[in-house]
This record gives structure tokens, C-alpha cells and sequence, in this order.
């Protein structure tokens, strides 16, 4: 939920009432942003920062260097590394800052591995390294500075060509100490008010800038949270990208406004080369884009970007590509993969702000049965707890935690029950006591506890940046600790932007305290601190057995490894279903692959139509939850009618027939760090009509997905790439092959495409709930390319522990199948586990009718299979192989 | 009677009990056995195809039907069929086999899954005999209950439908006693009026000329206030400007609150500025507002707050629930009537009183003997009149209230009439809820606050087959960016007429359950009370 209104707060209240969309005057603009505004001032030039080559000094990997300004004469260090895996890390601090300067710890997985970087030629204003295969060099140019990084002759990206390196420098306040500096003194830069909020920046100025230039790029992405388009725009008529964790009532569409989350990383591309740049700075941050090409043609493009943050200092990782799939290599060398979610996870979520009391959570779950729907989470939103004390409940509404949980999972269910961050003040509460008495919560600039406005009224905030602070938090989660909690109990951090109703931008005041550093440092870090906490909680109570889930609405750079994260507080709006494509593919370009939408849209009510489209949409998007607020008439999946109810059993349905696909692709993800969700240019990367789409996508790289986000819609055009690659039409039950590219109309269907060359694997026994379906047979789907093969990977293991990765217990098959003969190889023989399902039936497209099916056991015995072949879509299907899914077997075709 | 009728198939299924096991094919109910028969091809139900018959139960689906598959999770749509021995025999989707979950109380659905299930059968048809015979005692209890409520409805209907006969018969003589006091009213009130005037006319006369003598001395006066920048000049100098008549914005005569140059200018004549010789000319425009800054302000915007303290309160008591007023105008009429008049004659006095301040000194003379007798007997006319009126009024209202209370739907057999004009209360750990059947519901906090609408009495919206299992109560006070608030009362049978738990399933929209005898229907099952047989 956002600070939305709640009885306790007529303030908000007062607020709220008269905001339907995002109140903008609630949130800075750059120009109400003092960095922003004055590094903007700034205009591209000649850059006053001059490298002192003679400074130079070089380890085996690292290469320093001084810089200095010659406005003002302050230096700066410059630190050059050359990364394993084509990877070039810039970083700039002060020489001699007057305190030292925030630096992001706790992103990166460890320290990247560095490797040799040579200098190859050297001469006064310049200096030439190797940054080894593919000629790739970085030139240093001395005045003005500024680096190039090069193959062969072509220029890949620029820093500082445009003279944007701007870096304040920490100074003593003028009225406290003899300043010797020249600069004057421009408003905002010691104390900043906004609205009734005065920032008291008792550190001064410290902002930093630097530009990239990106020759030959038109299409750069990423750099989320946006409610925009996946292809970032130009920003020069408009404010920057902005950077900074904020709980936005009622967010808009189309603008670069800052929303809960923040991954500094930016992606381009083009038919060249895809690349990626990293900054790695957590305070608030803002990014400019401009484009050579807009509005012009016949220009070699050209793309520029301008990072400015509002402290800390400049580290930027540059990923080199060259392909897309190397970018996310890259990245998450750097910053770590998705966590593996339990299969469940990956089932459909039921939430709802919020379920009454335990009555009404087994009326819902009794409905689900009722209307033959699947589900494996229902949720609790923040009433559940007495009086908004997380890690309580409230005693008239869940008196028996237990017995409810103990109901769900006697159906094999499960639960997620809120804990935000904000904590009551409140005496009578252990939690409060404990946090207060360990001296825990973030302080306010004078030292005392910080409070803040939150759902329980006064709040404390603990201080996430701890780590002492967070093994407390995670030890909180302990069964003997929280009272009525059962294994089948998991969390859900909501407000941890952090939210505060009554601090400037909704948020904390930047001059709070985090020991040493202050909150405008580590603002954007702070959600992730706190699903890292809660996750760490999870996994601490098993006793390191099971793998936690955790859902948050606050994100970093990073904080894909520890769980989910959705979209906030959307609408019931087409425009917000729409959105939720370009959102989800823009985190997952950025390592978060767990991400998804409130579907029906969290404020407002949705019409029939919109939601039954909403279900067509999640079942297809990694995260799939349906919420609502509070304030809206409720919306199971069967209070719209018959019809209705039986279009989301449907899509409810494929979701749970296509989970061992999800879960291979999440498998794939963890260990590959690439995206779950995909823009179409990441599998096409030369297809230069795919660059701008956002209206489908890709699952991993076999299911093509263009859902209905239009009312009133009968049709989608579908854009089908790749060139002669056979597309099929796929429902649970009945499959089409396309040629490439057609127009295509349907009605109440998904449109979704399996890619020709694909095998999927399903399980096409739905049943309740996923942990039903564990030892349930498969079905494998063969969609050979034109050249009659195809190729797909089978995973399977405990569905819910560690055990695969600390015990190598899972079962990993590669699927083939060329010149009419479908095998099962091993890709991980040092991999052990057993398991009950089986192959039930295979199910191949646009073959021939065969004469004879021999399926060859691994024992070298034969057996004939029956089949069957529809000659209308010729679609063959096999009859019940009945091999079990972790064997290597053969099937003949004659 | 369907619970009477499965109590005896239960009865006889336990009786059978579970040694006379007839064998078919797992899941298969005992009906659909013939459709299954060992070593022969078997056709799926829908007959689409034949298969053989290893082929059932098979753990793979064959028929699109899931025919093949009674007894495992192989096909999408099919169902399974579990005896329940002792309990009722269900089906359940195959989907639910060996799912690890217990379904069947009899156990049998999880045959492979290593559940542990333990048959409950007995249990749960030994519970569910003791419920049926607590609900079938309940239902004949209030059912015998219902046929009073139906006889006194009835009675009452009779009642009051003669009782409108009576009253309009009474009506009618009411009706032409008023038209008749009408005439001697305006008969006695024509001679009044006349000499009234009379006593008007000759006062008015001899008031103007006192009058013009006034105001001679007060022209005067004010061009001397008007020319205030000018004070101490000879009088031959003196002149009042546009400017100087702006400050006085009670001359506004478009009452906007500010006189404008132009409006100044106008009352001027069109001049700039006067002087004594014509401001004689002028000051015919401005002197019945003038108001001299020697004489204090007149107390005018006293009338208004008066007005505004009021509204609310009158709109509080009646708009929200305009329904309230119709049913408590029996007890209230003569209050209501009271309050009515009090209002009228309360708010001319604040309207009059600055034009009695001026003309008191000169007070009209009182009436003359003559004049006097005339209004005496004109008012007794009119008292007469109007207390014939209001009675006439009153009757109105007594019949359209019994003629509003007869149009109400109270049910098939007007069962539901005794639930007219009461209220049903339940106390929960922080509201009092307030049912008042075909009124409203409200919702008032037990610790102090003010009281929540839940809506007023909308329709009876139970299903198609039988309306009056539900009523809903609609426009209830509005919600933040939601609905207004409303409510479905569920009707149960019950011995007591009680509200049994309310609940809020979605914001603003309110569940009551409710018990009545009203909707309990006629035990028809004969089995349970042999008594009846003996009767007939």
C-alpha cells in the first residue's frame, strides 16, 4: 500500500482527499533538488578536470591517477580496473577528502576479480591501455581529461568527452572555518527546504557527475523504477530520469519520476554491440538522456548519458557486451543472480488489503476449491497484525494463527503476512523495546531516535545499514520468536523505501543518521537492507534448509537475490496493464527477473473485462499476485460471473500447466543471471524492429507472449521474429503454426507462441495447488524449426530447499530431438535425485505421420509406443512413454 | 424432505455396510457400473471412442470425457466418485486424487499418495444426523411460529385496511367542515381587512408630515458627514465628492459589498462632485441607506447566523433518512407542528426588529373599538379554521402511514409484517448494530461516536426461487473514494428473531444474519413425527 489515508492520520487524510492521480507537488523536480538543479546549470564544454599523467601509478590491475580541477585546484584520484569478463571499472574519489565519503558496501557479491592492465603507449597528453582480447583499449587523454574506450578503431563509449566530471568537494562551512576555497556559495548548497521540510546538509555540497557518450547507440534501457516506456527517452525537454526510493500515492504513467525502487544500471544496444554501465552510488541519483538522432535523420547516432548523484563518489562498472546475453553475465558477476524461489513462489498469489479475519481466509480458500482454482499464497496485509505491530496478530480478527496456517497446509497452501519496517512506538511492544533498547533505530540529526508517521501512527525506523541491527531482525523470524508462525508462514516487506506520511517526499529526512553516515547516503539501500534481513530471517529458522521467500517494494542494485519484488500501488487502469510489460522487462535487463504487477490494479475497481485480461497478463508475467485496496468491492476470481470465472480458472491454469518451464527458467536465471522476462531484442539482437517493443515479449526464449492489454480488443497484431522460425499457436489445447510476422485475431484467449526449435516441458495435471502437482507426470511439447529439430532442458528437484544447490540433488536433462529421433541426456551427471514423475506424452508439431514410435530404454530394452496424428495441424502425439523424467531415453519416429 | 431422504439411504447404506463390496472400477459409482464391464472394449461415456479395457484406469486419458479415468488424476474433467460409507457419497474432481490431500472421509481418493487419512464417515454422518434433527426440530418450532405470525398479520392487515375505510369515510366530513370554516373565515375576515386599512390610512397621514420635518434636519446632517476631508471650510465651498460617497458601501446598490465609482457616480447624478444647493438632488438616492457615522451600525447581519446554526439541524433529523419521519410522525406529529410554528414566528421578529427601532417613537395609534371587535371575530374565524385544517392533515397522514405500511411486500403470507417498526440490536466487541427491518441499519461505536448509516430499507434479493431470504438495505452514509455504504441481511430460520453476527466482507458493504421463524418452511417430511400420521 502507499500512504494512502487511514483513519489515524486525518492529516494524510486531508492530503489524500483531494489527490485521484500522484500529487506532483508532493515530489521534487531536478530544478527542486539543489545538486540537480545546479549540476544541471552545468553545460556540456570543456571539462576544467586535467589528468597529471606523471602521477600515474600502476599495480598489476590497478592503475591510479590524479586529476585536478583547475577552477579550484582541488584533486581528485582516479582508480582504473580492468575486470575479469570484459569488464572496466572507473572510480573517482577526492584525493584528500575533508571527511571520507560514502562508498556503497554490501551490492557487489565480492570483490570483482581484477585482471592485468597494461599500459601500451604513453605521451604527454595521453596515455593508451590494454584492456586485452579484441584490441580493446581505454585511452586516458590528459586536458582535457577524459577517457575512450575503444576496438580497433571504433569508439564504444566516452567519459567526461563532454566535460560534465563534476565533483564537489567536501569544504568546511564558511561561517565555521577559514575557507580558502574561491568557489561562492550558490542557494541550497548548506541547507535546502522543501515544503514545510529544511534539510540542514550539515556536510555541505557534495554532489557528482559524469557523462557517457555512446557512438552508434539509439536504444538505451534499463535504469529502473519507471512507470515509462522499456526504451528510456530523450530527457532533454523534460526532468531527468530520477533515482530515489519513494512511496508514490497513486503513481502516473509516462513520466521519469522517481517510484519504490532503484537499479543505477543502464543498457545499450544496438546491432553492434550491447553494453551496460553500473553506478554505483545509493543516494539520490538522476540520469540524463539525449540522443543525437531525435527528430533528425541521417545522422550517425549517438547516445549521451549524465549520472548525477547526490553524494558518495563515482564508481562505475562498464560492461563491454558484446552480446546481450554477456551484459548479464557481466552484471551478475558483479552484483549476484535471482534467488531460486520455491516452486511455489512461482505459483498464482492471492492477496487482497486485506483478508478480515481467519474466517474470511478459509472462506476464500474453501472458494478456491468451490470454483476449481488453483492457488498457492493468500495474503495478509498490515491489519493482520495487533494494531500494526508487525510480528503480532490482532486478537479478535486471528486469535489462532496457527490452527489458520495449519488449515492451509493441510491443503497443501500457503501464507505471506506483512512486516514493514516502520516500528509502533509504543512501550508495550517487545519488538519497539528491543530495537530501542539495543540502540537499533536510525537517529535524527540531533542524535535522538528518528519518528516518523507510518500505518501505526509514531514510528521508529531501525537501522537496516547494521548488520548487527539485521542479524537481530533475522534472528525475529525464529519460530519460538514469532509467536503463531508456522513454516508455511512467509514475509512480505511493503513501505521500506522506507515510507514516513509526514517526512519531505514521503520519505526520511536526508540528514538522518545510520551511525556515521547519513540517510541521503544510503537511502536507496535501505528496502534492500531490509528484504535481505527478512531473508536471511527465513533461512536462519529452518536451519539453513529451505529457501525463503520474500516480497519487497523497495529495491536496489543487488536486490534480486533476495526475492521478489512488484510493482507498488498500481490501478485498475488499462494504461497500468500496459505498463506492467515495460516495467517488469526493465528490471528483469537489470537482474531482477522476480517481478510482477498487482493484477486487477491495487486502487480502483476494475470492470469484468480488465480483470479477466489482468489474469492473462500475470499468468505470463514471473510474480503473480492479484491485490486490492482495501477500499475496493472485492474481486475473487468468482464474483464476476460464470463466464468470467471460468477465463481466469483458465489462465490460472496455464500458469500452473507451464510451471516446469517457469521453474526451469528461474533455475536458469539463478545460475546464469539471465532474465526470466524478455524484450525481444535480447534473443533477436539484430532485428532492428524489435528494439522499441514492449507490448510482448519473451519467456526465457521459447514462449513468445503478446497479451491483450487494450478494452475492447478482439485482436493483436503480433511482431514474429526470426526469420522462417515456425511459431505455434499455443493453448493447453490446441496448437497453430504461423510463418513469421501475421496478424493475428483472437478473441478470449492468450496470444502465446512457442519459438519452432523448442521443446517445453508441462505438467498438465493441474491441480490445487503446485506442492500437488510435485510428483505429477510431464508432457513435452516439440515445436522442431524448419529444419525439423528442437531443443529444450528439463529441471527438477525438492521444489523447496537448498538441497540442489548444497547437495547437488536435482535432475537436469537436456531435450533433443533432430532427424525424428527425441532424446533425454544428462547435462549435470554429478547431480543426484530421484523422482517420481514421469513422461505421460509427447506431443510434436508440424511433422509427418509416422509408420512406428520406438521408445529405447537407457537398459537397451524396446518398446513400441502408440500414437496419434491429426493431420489438420499435425500435431503427432505420443502415447504415455511412461519413462520416468530422470532417465536417458530415446524415441524413434520411422 | 431431501434431508429426510438421505437420512434413510444413510441408514441403509450402513445397514449394508462395508461387506457387500460390489466390484467396479475405481471411482465409479455404483450407477455408472454397467458401463464398465471386465475384458470388454470399453466405450467412452460421451461415445467417441473404444478402448480396451486395461486402458481404464490406466493413469492416462483416453476419453476426452475423462470417462476412461474414474479413479486417476489423468484427465482434466474427470470426477471422482467416493461411497463415504456412513457419510454421503460425493463426487470430486479426478484432479483431487492422490493430490496428498484428504477429501474422501472414507479415504479412498488417496489410495497412492502415502496421505495419511483416516476415514471420518461415521464421525461425520453421525454430526450430521444430530444437525439435520436439530435443524428439522428448530424448522417445525418455527414454522408453528410462523403460522401465528401469519394469522396476526393477517388480522392486523384486516384491521388497519378497515380502519383506512373508517378513517376515509371520516375524511370526508372533515373535508367539508374545513371548506365551510374557510367561508366564515373569509366571510369574517373581508370586514377586518377593510377597517384596518381605514385605521392605516389615517395614521400614514399624519406620519408624513412629521416625517418631511425630519428630514430636512438629516439632509443637512449627512452633507456635512460626506464632506469629512473638508471640514471647517465655509459652507459655500463645501462639496461632496465621488470618492467620499465610495466610502460608505452600505449605498452599494448592487449589494456586491463595495461601491464602485460608477455606482457612486450614479447616485451623484453623473457629477463628480456636489454641493449643498445640489446635493438636495441627490440626496433622495441615498438616504434610505445612509447611514450616518454617528448613529450606531444597524444590527442586519444578526439574521443570518441564526439560520445557519438552524439548517443543519433540521437537515440532520430529516434528509439522510427521510423514511424515519414517516414512521415516528404518529408519536411526533404535534411536536413536529409545534417546532413549525415556533420557526414562524421567530424569524420575522429578527427581520422586523431594525424597522420597529425606527418607528417605535412613532408607534401607530392603537385600533378603535369597532375596528378591534372586527379582527377579535376574524381570528376567532381563523383559529377555527386552521385547527380544522390541521386536523384534516393529520388524518391524511394516519391513512397514507397505514396505506404506506399495507404497500410493503411482508412476504407471501405477510410473515415478515411483525418485523414493521421494530429494531433488532447485536453488540459486538466495538459497535452496536441496529436492525430496524424495512427502515434502516446502523452502526453506532460502543464507546461513544456517532452513528454509521448502513443503508435504508432497497428490496428482497434472495435467488429467483425464494426472494425473501435476503433483503438489501441501500445509500447508507458514503465511504472514502467508494460506494455508499449498503447491506444484505441473510434470513435463516430460527425459533427467536434475533440478529445472529454481522461482518464487512468488502469495504462498505456489510453482511447481517438473521434469524426469524418468518422463513422457516413447512417440515413436510412426515417420517419425523409420526404423531401426524396418527392424526390422520
Amino acid at each position: 500500500m502507499a500512504a494512502s489515508c487511514d483513519s489515524l492520520l486525518p492529516l494524510i487524510l486531508l492530503l489524500c482527499l483531494s489527490a485521484q492521480a500522484v500529487d506532483r507537488s508532493n515530489f521534487k523536480t531536478c530544478d527542486q533538488s539543489a545538486f540537480c538543479k545546479h549540476q544541471r546549470e552545468l553545460k556540456p564544454g570543456q571539462s576544467p578536470y586535467r589528468a597529471l599523467l606523471d602521477t600515474l601509478e600502476l599495480s598489476d590491475s590497478r592503475l591510479t591517477l590524479q586529476l585536478i580541477n583547475d577552477n579550484n585546484k582541488v584533486r581528485l584520484l582516479l582508480e582504473l580496473y580492468r575486470l575479469q569478463g570484459n569488464m572496466t571499472r572507473v572510480k573517482i574519489n577526492e584525493l584528500k577528502p575533508l571527511k571520507p565519503r560514502y562508498e556503497v558496501p554490501d551490492v557487489l557479491i565480492s570483490d570483482p576479480i581484477t585482471e592485468a592492465l597494461s599500459v601500451v603507449a604513453q605521451d604527454e597528453n595521453s596515455l593508451v591501455l590494454s584492456l586485452g582480447g579484441k584490441d580493446q583499449r581505454l585511452i586516458v587523454s590528459a586536458q582535457p581529461f577524459r577517457l575512450d574506450i575503444v576496438e580497433g578503431p571504433q569508439v564504444l563509449m566516452s567519459l567526461n568527452s563532454r566535460g560534465l566530471l563534476a565533483f564537489e568537494h567536501l569544504r568546511a562551512r564558511k561561517d565555521t572555518a577559514s575557507h580558502t576555497g574561491k568557489e561562492e556559495d550558490k542557494p541550497g548548497m548548506w541547507e535546502e527546504t522543501f515544503k514545510s521540510h529544511t534539510d540542514s546538509k550539515p556536510n555541505g555540497p557534495s554532489s557528482i557527475s559524469l557523462d557517457f557518450s555512446l557512438p552508434g547507440v539509439e536504444h538505451v534501457y534499463g535504469i529502473p523504477e519507471h512507470a515509462d516506456t522499456l526504451k528510456l527517452k530523450n530527457t532533454d525537454g523534460s526532468d531527468p530520469y530520477r533515482l530515489y526510493n519513494l512511496d508514490v500515492f497513486q503513481y502516473e504513467l509516462h513520466n521519469p519520476m522517481a517510484l519504490y525502487g532503484a537499479v543505477p544500471v543502464l543498457i545499450s544496444h544496438s546491432t553492434d554491440r550491447t553494453m551496460g554501465i553500473f553506478w554505483l552510488n545509493a543516494a539520490e541519483t538522476w540520469v540524463d538522456i539525449s540522443s543525437n538522432t531525435a527528430g533528425k535523420v541521417r545522422v550517425i547516432p549517438q547516445t549521451d548519458v549524465r549520472w548525477i548523484s547526490e553524494s558518495g563518489l563515482i564508481d562505475v562498472f562498464i560492461m563491454l557486451g558484446p552480446k546481450p546475453a554477456d551484459v548479464f553475465t557481466q552484471y551478475a558477476s558483479l552484483t549476484g543472480t535471482q534467488s531460486f524461489p520455491p516452486l511455489s513462489a512461482l505459483a498464482y498469489h492471492q492477496c487482497r488489503w486485506n483478508y478480515n479475519d481467519q474466517e474470511d481466509v478459509k472462506t476464500v480458500d474453501q472458494g478456491f476449491d468451490e470454483h476449481d482454482i488453483p492457488y498457492d499464497f493468500i495474503w495478509l496485509d498490515i491489519e493482520h497484525a495487533d494494531g500494526k505491530r508487525y510480528f503480532t496478530w490482532d486478537p479478535s480478527n486471528f486469535p489462532q494463527p496457527k490452527e489458520m496456517l495449519q488449515g492451509l497446509m493441510d491443503k497443501r497452501r500457503k501464507l505471506v503476512a506483512i512486516v514493514d519496517p516502520h516500528i509502533r512506538v509504543d512501550s508495550g511492544y517487545k519488538i519497539h523495546n528491543e530495537i530501542r533498547s539495543k540502540n537499533f533505530y536510525v537517529k535524527n540529526k540531533d542524535g535522538g531516535d528518528y519518528e516518523g508517521w507510518c500505518w501505526p501512527g509514531n514510528s521508529g525506523y531501525p537501522d537496516f545499514t547494521n548488520p548487527e541491527m539485521r542479524a537481530w531482525w533475522a534472528s525475529q523470524f525464529a519460530y519460538d520468536q514469532y509467536e503463531g508462525s508456522m513454516e508455511n508462514q512467509y514475509i512480505w516487506n511493503d513501505m521500506n523505501e522506507p515510507s514516513v506520511f509526514n517526512g519531505p517526499e514521503v520519505t526520511m529526512h536526508k540528514d538522518a543518521l545510520h551511525g556515521v553516515w547519513e540517510h541521503r547516503d544510503v537511502h536507496n539501500l535501505y528496502g534492500l537492507y531490509v528484504q535481505k534481513a527478512t531473508a536471511d530471517g527465513l533461512i536462519l529458522r529452518s536451519g539453513g534448509v529451505q529457501r525463503p521467500f520474500v516480497l519487497t517494494r523497495a529495491f536496489f542494485a543487488g536486490s534480486q537475490r533476495y526475492g521478489a519484488v512488484w510493482t507498488g500501488d498500481n490501478a485498475a487502469e488499462w494504461g497500468h496493464l500496459k505498463i506492467s510489460i515495460p516495467m517488469c522487462l526493465s528490471l528483469g535487463l537489470v537482474g531482477i527477473s522476480f517481478c510482477g504487477a498487482d493484477v486487477g490494479g491495487f486502487f480502483k475497481h476494475p470492470s469484468a473485462e480488465l480483470l479477466v485480461r489482468w489474469y492473462q497478463v500475470g499468468a505470463y508475467q514471473p510474480f503473480f499476485r492479484a491485490h486490492a485496496h482495501i477500499d475496493t468491492p472485492r474481486r475473487e476470481p468468482w464474483l464476476f460471473g460464470p463466464e468470467n470465472t471460468a477465463l481466469i480458472r483458465e489462465a490460472i491454469r496455464q500458469r500452473y500447466a507451464l510451471l516446469p518451464y517457469w521453474y526451469q527458467l528461474f533455475y536458469n536465471t539463478h545460475r546464469t543471471g539471465q532474465p526470466v522476462m524478455r524484450p525481444l531484442w535480447v534473443e533477436y539482437p539484430d532485428d532492428v524492429a524489435t528494439f522499441s517493443i514492449e507490448d510482448e515479449y519473451l519467456i526465457g526464449k521459447d514462449l513468445l507472449v503478446h497479451p491483450v492489454t487494450d478494452e475492447g480488443a478482439t485482436g493483436v497484431t503480433a511482431y514474429l521474429p526470426g526469420k522462417g522460425e515456425v511459431m505455434c499457436f499455443s493453448t493447453l489445447n490446441g496448437f497453430l503454426s504461423l510463418p513469421s510476422l501475421k496478424y493475428f485475431l483472437w478473441v478470449s484467449h492468450i496470444p502465446v507462441f512457442q519459438r519452432g526449435g523448442s521443446i517445453i516441458c508441462r505438467k498438465d495435471r493441474v491441480r490445487r495447488s503446485s506442492s500437488c502437482m510435485e510428483n505429477d507426470p510431464y508432457t513435452l511439447y516439440v515445436a522442431p524449426s524448419s529444419q525439423g529439430s528442437a531443443e529444450g532442458e528439463l529441471y527438477i528437484d525438492d521444489f523447496h530447499t537448498f538441497s540442489f544447490e548444497v547437495a547437488k540433488q536435482f535432475v537436469h536433462r537436456h531435450l533433443s530431438f533432430s532427424a525424428n529421433t527425441l532424446s533425454s541426456r544428462n547435462l549435470a551427471p554429478d547431480s543426484q535425485f530421484s523422482t517420481a514423475s514421469w513422461i505421460e506424452k509427447i506431443v510434436i508439431f508440424g511433422g509427418s505421420q509416422p509408420s512406428s514410435v520406438t521408445l529405447k530404454n537407457a537398459d537397451g530394452t524396446e518398446s513400441a509406443l502408440e500414437f496419434e496424428f491429426g493431420s489438420t495441424l499435425a500435431v503427432l502425439t505420443l502415447r504415455k512413454p511412461g519413462v520416468n523424467a530422470a532417465a536417458d531415453w530415446t524415441v524413434v519416429l520411422r | 424432505m431431501t434431508c429426510v431422504h438421505l437420512l434413510l439411504t444413510l441408514v441403509f447404506a450402513v445397514s449394508l455396510g462395508t461387506p457387500v463390496e460390489i466390484q467396479r472400477p475405481r471411482g465409479v459409482p455404483l450407477t455408472k457400473k454397467q458401463f464398465y464391464v471386465e475384458n470388454k472394449p470399453f466405450t467412452c461415456l460421451d461415445g467417441s471412442r473404444a478402448i480396451p479395457f486395461d486402458r481404464v484406469n490406466d493413469d492416462y486419458c483416453d476419453c476426452k470425457d475423462g470417462s476412461d479415468e474414474p479413479g486417476t488424476a489423468a484427465c482434466p474433467n474427470g470426477s471422482f466418485h467416493c461411497t463415504n460409507a456412513g457419510y454421503r457419497p460425493m463426487f470430486i474432481p479426478s484432479s483431487r486424487i492422490n493430490d496428498g490431500i484428504c477429501d474422501c472421509c472414507d479415504t479412498t481418493d488417496e489410495y497412492n499418495s502415502g496421505a495419511k487419512c483416516e476415514n471420518t464417515c461415521k464421525e461425520l454422518g453421525r454430526k450430521e444426523r444430530e444437525v439435520l434433527q436439530k435443524m428439522a426440530e428448530i424448522t417445525k418450532e418455527g414454522f408453528l411460529l410462523k403460522q401465528h405470525l401469519i394469522e396476526e398479520a393477517k388480522k392486523g392487515q384486516q384491521e388497519k385496511k378497515s380502519k383506512v375505510t373508517d378513517m376515509q369515510g371520516n375524511k370526508k366530513q372533515l373535508d367539508e367542515k374545513v371548506e365551510v370554516l374557510r367561508t366564515v373565515k373569509e366571510t369574517a375576515e373581508q370586514p377586518e381587512k377593510e377597517a384596518k386599512e381605514r385605521h392605516l390610512k389615517a395614521w400614514e397621514e399624519q406620519k408624513a408630515a412629521i416625517r418631511l420635518e425630519k428630514d430636512k434636519a438629516k439632509m443637512a446632517e449627512a452633507f456635512l458627514f460626506l464632506t469629512d476631508d473638508e471640514d471647517g471650510l465655509l459652507s459655500l465651498c463645501i462639496s461632496v465628492s465621488v470618492s467620499e460617497l465610495q466610502s460608505h458601501a452600505e449605498l452599494d446598490a448592487d449589494a456586491d459589498g463595495t461601491l464602485t465609482e460608477t455606482e457612486a457616480q450614479g447616485l451623484m447624478g453623473g457629477a463628480e462632485q456636489v454641493d449643498t444647493s445640489t446635493f438636495e438632488s441627490v440626496w433622495p438616492n441615498i438616504k434610505d441607506k445612509y447611514h450616518s457615522e454617528s448613529q450606531p451600525e444597524e444590527p442586519a447581519p444578526v439574521e443570518t447566523p441564526p439560520d445557519e446554526v438552524k439548517e443543519p439541524v433540521v437537515v440532520n433529523d430529516s434528509e439522510p433518512y427521510p423514511e424515519d419521519d414517516i414512521s415516528e410522525e404518529e408519536d411526533e406529529d404535534d411536536e413536529d407542528e409545534d417546532d413549525y410554528h415556533e420557526d414562524d414566528d421567530k424569524a420575522p421578529p429578527t427581520i422586523k426588529a431594525p424597522e420597529k427601532s425606527h418607528e417605535d417613537e412613532e408607534a401607530m395609534p392603537p385600533y378603535d373599538a369597532d375596528t378591534q371587535a372586527l379582527i377579535d371575530a376574524a381570528q376567532k374565524a381563523r383559529d377555527d379554521f386552521e385547527e380544522a385544517e390541521k386536523a384534516l392533515r393529520e388524518m391524511d397522514d394516519q391513512i397514507r402511514n397505514i396505506e404506506k405500511e399495507l404497500s410493503f411486500d411482508f412476504g407471501p403470507d405477510a410473515e415478515f409484517t411483525y418485523l414493521y417498526s421494530q429494531c433488532y440490536e447485536l453488540t459486538t466487541s466495538e459497535y452496536i448494530y441496529r436492525l430496524c427491518p424495512f427502515n434502516r441499519i446502523s452502526q453506532k461505536p460502543k464507546y461513544g461516536g456517532s452513528e454509521t448509516n448502513l443503508g435504508t430499507w432497497g428490496s428482497w434479493s434472495g435467488p429467483e426461487n425464494n426472494k425473501y431470504l435476503l433483503m438489501k438495505y441501500e445509500h447508507g452514509t458514503g465511504c472514502w473514494q467508494g460506494p455508499n455504504r449498503s447491506t444484505t441481511v441473510k434470513l435463516t430460520c430460527g425459533k427467536e428473531t434475533v440478529v445472529t453476527s454481522t461482518s464487512e466482507p468488502s469495504r462498505c458493504e456489510y453482511l447481517m444474519e438473521f434469524t426469524t421463524p418468518a422463513v422457516c418452511q413447512e417440515p413436510a417430511n412426515t417420517d419425523l413425527s409420526p404423531h401426524d400420521h396418527e392424526e390422520l
